[in-house]
């Protein structure tokens, strides 16, 4: 469990979301439900019961008309980094039965279903909702077991689950690399991509490794209209947005009237 | 009323029990001797106790089964050309195919080649009505654990051998013994109910997380994160 942590050489897989490019279609939800098997209920209106690992988020600038601007924001799991960069996700810190931990040669937070007793420590934790309790057991409508996909484990009634930015997929890319006798650590940026960053018809949702300069995160993440959620709060995620609008990139973190949004960025700056 | 009274009766009843007992620990005698009574008492309750435990509930926990068809590995292992990857092979994209399906068998035994009451019972059950033989799995995990044979057997260079024991030289398939609960196979745990010491040379290893774990930090250094083996 306890690996060497070599933050800047090893992968820290990542997403960038243009917020300019979504539309709230949803496309990303429906794949990401096919993908890792996420329960649904015949009634979703009931957000107390629903289960999904990426939700889309209507953001209003709350001005009248004319003025009224609309803006979606989907939302996976941030995989946060946490403070100081070292594993320290809310969520991993506070998990009394070791059922998700940080994996330092992805940065990607995982969930095990069997592990977790469900206590929802870590929903408490979370500051940006990506965790979903079952309240359940799945029912799947007739014969849709037969499609549910053999990659990745049902979950059952008790157990929390989350994004896994489809590991399953960088398990699969691995396996391949594997059988070709190539290097599993130079994984082409096409051979490991999310569902739901392929299910996005406009392209809004860019995934890659957000340390590798070859990526297209790489560059993007350091658009001056990048922002991330909550960044006060020290979580460091891994899901970088990008909008054009400013009353978007304010509705990022909780900031004074005085503050201008990307202020913790050039504090975050002069720290390092 | 009738309470009190009750109440009244009983304690009366109880008050002289002290006397009565005291009268009997005087007599110190028959004490020494129930002793050893209780000694032995325990002594053949305890030994009960760890001939069941170690030995009645294996028995009562695994039911014994047969595969379908009493398969002779060796017999092929002579005749193929490539070893164990002859029928248990890799696909392109590095995912395991694990037990051929009939489509492979059907390549060499569309109809009987030998005698063998075995073979000749594969081709009328299975071969000609076309049905996948319902081969009983010892390594079967269950669907939370990701394994990769290709990071194994092409990363690691690990021999078939090396995890699933000689099965490759056998002539007779082995009884599948399933574990009652869970409904696994004992390869699993390992067939020492106690799991201490090493499994005999040419027996499979056992394959659990805790095996899993012990043999990642052995090579790698580090147990590994979660998802490296769950999904």
């Amino acid at each position: 469990m306890k690996e060497k942590n070599d933050y800047e050489h090893s992968k820290r897989y990542g997403m960038v979301i243009d917020l300019d490019k979504c539309t709230g279609c949803g496309s990303c939800m429906i794949g990401c439900y096919t993908e890792n098997n996420v329960p649904f209920k015949a009634d979703e209106t009931n957000k107390l019961d629903s289960i999904n690992w990426i939700q889309v988020y209507k953001l209003t600038n709350g001005k009248p008309y004319p003025e009224t601007e609309i803006s979606y924001l989907p939302m996976p799991c941030m995989q946060c980094d946490g403070e100081g960069k070292l594993g320290h996700s809310p969520c991993v810190s506070v998990c009394p039965a070791v059922a998700t931990d940080y994996d330092y040669s992805t940065g990607i937070v995982s969930q095990i279903y069997t592990r977790c007793f469900g206590c929802r420590y870590c929903m408490a934790a979370c500051p940006y909702h990506a965790r979903k309790f079952n309240w359940w057991d799945p029912v799947w409508p007739a014969d849709m077991e037969k499609y549910l996909s053999p990659d990745v484990s049902p979950r059952m009634r008790g157990v929390v689950e989350k994004c896994s930015f489809c590991f399953h997929r960088y398990q699969l890319a691995r396996n391949k690399a594997y059988y070709e006798n190539r290097q599993t650590e130079e994984l082409g940026e096409d051979e490991y991509q999310t569902a739901c960053a392929e299910a996005c018809p406009t392209g809004a949702i860019t995934f890659g490794d957000l340390n590798n300069k070859s990526h297209a995160v790489y560059q993007l993440k350091n658009s001056p209209n990048a922002f991330r959620l909550l960044e006060r709060l020290e979580t460091n995620p891994k899901v970088y947005y990008l909008s054009s609008k400013k009353w978007v990139r304010r509705q990022g973190d909780n900031y004074l009237a005085n503050e201008e949004p990307g202020l913790i960025k050039k504090i975050d700056k002069q720290h390092h | 009323m009738s309470s009190t009274d009750h109440h009244h009766t009983h304690s009366a009843k109880a008050a002289p029990d002290p006397d009565h007992h005291e009268s009997g620990a005087s007599g110190s005698q028959p004490a020494k001797s129930s002793g050893w009574g209780v000694f032995l008492f325990f002594m053949i309750g305890f030994v009960g106790s760890l001939i069941s435990g170690w030995i009645l509930f294996p028995e009562l926990l695994y039911s014994k089964k047969s595969q379908p068809i009493d398969f002779n590995h060796s017999v092929h292992l002579d005749l193929v050309d490539d070893g164990c990857n002859s029928c248990h092979f890799f696909e392109e994209d590095g995912s395991f195919t694990g037990m051929p399906d009939l489509s492979k068998c059907v390549d060499c035994h569309e109809s009987a080649q030998t005698d063998d009451p075995e073979e000749i019972k594969f081709v009328d059950e299975y071969v000609t009505p076309g049905i996948e033989v319902p081969w009983l799995n010892h390594s079967k995990q269950p669907d939370c654990v990701f394994f990769s044979h290709s990071a194994h057997v092409m990363g690691a260079g690990m021999s078939c051998e090396s995890c699933h024991g000689d099965i490759g030289t056998s002539e007779h398939t082995r009884v599948y013994e399933e574990n009652r609960l869970t409904g696994y196979s004992r390869d699993i745990w390992g067939h020492s109910i106690s799991r201490l010491g090493k499994p005999e040379p040419g027996d499979p290893l056992p394959m659990k997380m805790n095996d899993c774990a012990k043999c990642h930090e052995e090579e790698t250094g580090h147990k590994g994160a979660c998802f490296q083996c769950h999904k």
